[in-house]
């Protein structure tokens, strides 16, 4: 069996990380060590033959075997976030291929470059497999993740983000509020721009590798204001996922 | 026993005209999908070329490629992460129109397409024959936008759509079939959305792709 079959996972787990995101984590008969950043397909086939397909992004590090981590944002009126997080339950199956994806992937290029991640809302994922990753490899990049969220309640993963940040020196967790920061924030609280992606930056020790994933609007402008900093166009990768509106 | 995921149907039925290939969903959006940052192009230097295995190799300015002949298209795209889009209107030049301007050698069967910013893609030039595709310069009415692949994108709609190269600078004839960006990283040599041949391993040959990087 290639993992490019299509399988058969079981749901082990369902977690919910804030009130439109949940985690699926799902055991694989044919689990492929992936890549952070690499993601899966997923197949959804109705009783009258309709079957429809999207990705996800690998939340868990390929250090986790047996099982992957998927974390879905429920878009309003989405037809396979919708199931996953309405239709499905512990003991549930579902169908899917992958590892997928050979170019948002870290470790890439220099290994050991640090690292800025940037991410907006449910882009923060294949970041996190990155961080989870990192962690529990042991790797020694200094790593910058600068993360955009409209409101306190939306931030994904927040209590493990903090407690990595507190316990390694070498983790800076810049968050980002939009729309409404929690009270008596003294952290960024607009649109990521310009002084923020220097700051950023400036936090670590050299010119870092960029991954960014979050909505278009997001990646389009981000992209380009790091090309305006002066990082070449190699060291800037992208990925956009999740609604293009404004 | 096909595998059924229990309560689960359409959400929006796709009835009409037009149809989905497996695996996609309709959207009204236009999605962007690009590995890395947008290039931003000066029209003062841009430049397209016909090059490779031709007698005479080609090169049009913004301008001569402009006073081209130009037609609308109205076609259904196709992209390999799911989403599809009905009745997309364009503006811009077939390449039937640009083939007419070199003298092919016989052996010229591939094209890789080639963009601002390093990316290629490959396809079988019968793909790019009669009718089936274009260089587009506008969409819906304005000149293509940078995030969309302006100023000028290839267009191949019966093709997944990472085959319609953003910003192309040009095509070169092949003898042989070269994988580009996307493909070097497993995904099709071809992209046939009625097949879904998403990736290597979808394509029929079952090409080797054991050594590539998926
Ligand atoms: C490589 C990759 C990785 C991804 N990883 C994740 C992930 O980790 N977590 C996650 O929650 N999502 C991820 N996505 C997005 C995901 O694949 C689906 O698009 C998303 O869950 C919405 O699907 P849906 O069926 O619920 O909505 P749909 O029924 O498809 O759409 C509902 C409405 O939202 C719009 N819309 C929905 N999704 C998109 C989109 N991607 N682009 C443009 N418009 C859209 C549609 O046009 C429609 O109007 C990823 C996408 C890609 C390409």
């Amino acid at each position: 069996m290639s993992r490019l079959d299509w399988q058969i996972g079981t749901v082990a787990a369902i977690t919910t990380d804030t009130p439109r995101v949940k985690t699926l984590t799902l055991s694989l008969p044919n689990w492929t060590a992936h890549r952070a950043g690499q993601h899966y397909d997923l197949r959804l086939s109705a009783p009258d033959g309709y079957q429809t397909e999207r990705s996800y992004s690998i939340a868990s590090p390929p250090e986790q075997t047996g099982e992957i981590a998927l974390t879905v944002e429920l878009i309003a009126d989405g037809e396979v976030s919708g199931y996953l997080h309405e239709g499905v339950a512990v003991g549930d199956q579902l169908e899917l291929r992958g590892p997928i994806g050979g170019y948002f992937v870290w470790p890439a290029g220099a290994p050991d470059a640090p690292l800025l991640l940037v991410a907006g809302g449910s882009g923060v994922v294949p970041l996190m497999a990155m961080l989870r990753h990192r962690q529990r490899a042991g790797l020694p990049s200094p790593a910058v993740l600068l993360f955009s969220i409209r409101t306190p309640e939306e931030v994904i993963y927040q209590q493990e983000l903090e407690a990595m940040a507190q316990a390694d020196p070498a983790f800076t967790l810049l968050l980002a509020y939009t729309r409404q920061a929690p009270a008596g924030w003294a952290g960024y609280h607009r649109r990521i721009d310009a002084a923020m992606l220097a700051e950023a930056v400036a936090r670590l020790p050299g010119a870092p590798q960029c991954y960014v994933c979050g909505p278009t609007g997001l990646v389009e402008s981000v992209a380009t204001l790091l090309q305006a900093q002066g990082l070449p166009d190699e060291a800037i990768r992208t990925e956009r996922f999740g609604p293009t509106g404004p | 026993m096909p595998f059924i995921n229990k309560g689960f149907h359409a959400k929006r039925p796709t009835d009409g005209p037009h149809k989905l290939p497996p695996g996609q969903y309709e959207t009204q959006d236009f999605p962007v999908l690009t590995a890395g940052p947008t290039p931003r192009i000066n029209l003062a230097n841009w430049e397209f070329r016909l090059e490779g295995l031709v007698e005479n190799p080609v090169k049009w300015s913004w301008n001569e490629f402009n006073a081209l002949p130009q037609q609308d298209f109205n076609p259904d795209i196709h992209c390999v992460t799911k989403w599809s889009k009905f009745d997309t209107k364009w503006r811009g030049v077939s390449l039937d129109t640009l083939l007419e301007h070199v003298q092919l050698q016989p052996e010229a069967e591939f094209v890789l397409a080639f963009s601002y910013g390093g990316y290629t893609t490959n396809l079988p030039l019968a793909d790019l024959r009669n009718g089936q595709a274009f260089i587009g310069l506008q969409y819906e009415g304005k000149p293509l936008t940078p995030e969309h692949g302006g100023p000028a994108r290839l267009v191949v709609p019966h093709l997944y759509f990472w085959k319609s190269a953003k910003w192309v600078q040009g095509l070169r004839l092949l003898g042989v079939n070269k994988p580009g960006f996307w493909e070097e990283a497993g995904y099709s040599m071809y992209g046939d959305p009625w097949k879904e041949q998403r990736y290597g391993s979808d394509d029929d040959d079952e090409t080797d792709t054991s050594s590539l990087r998926l």
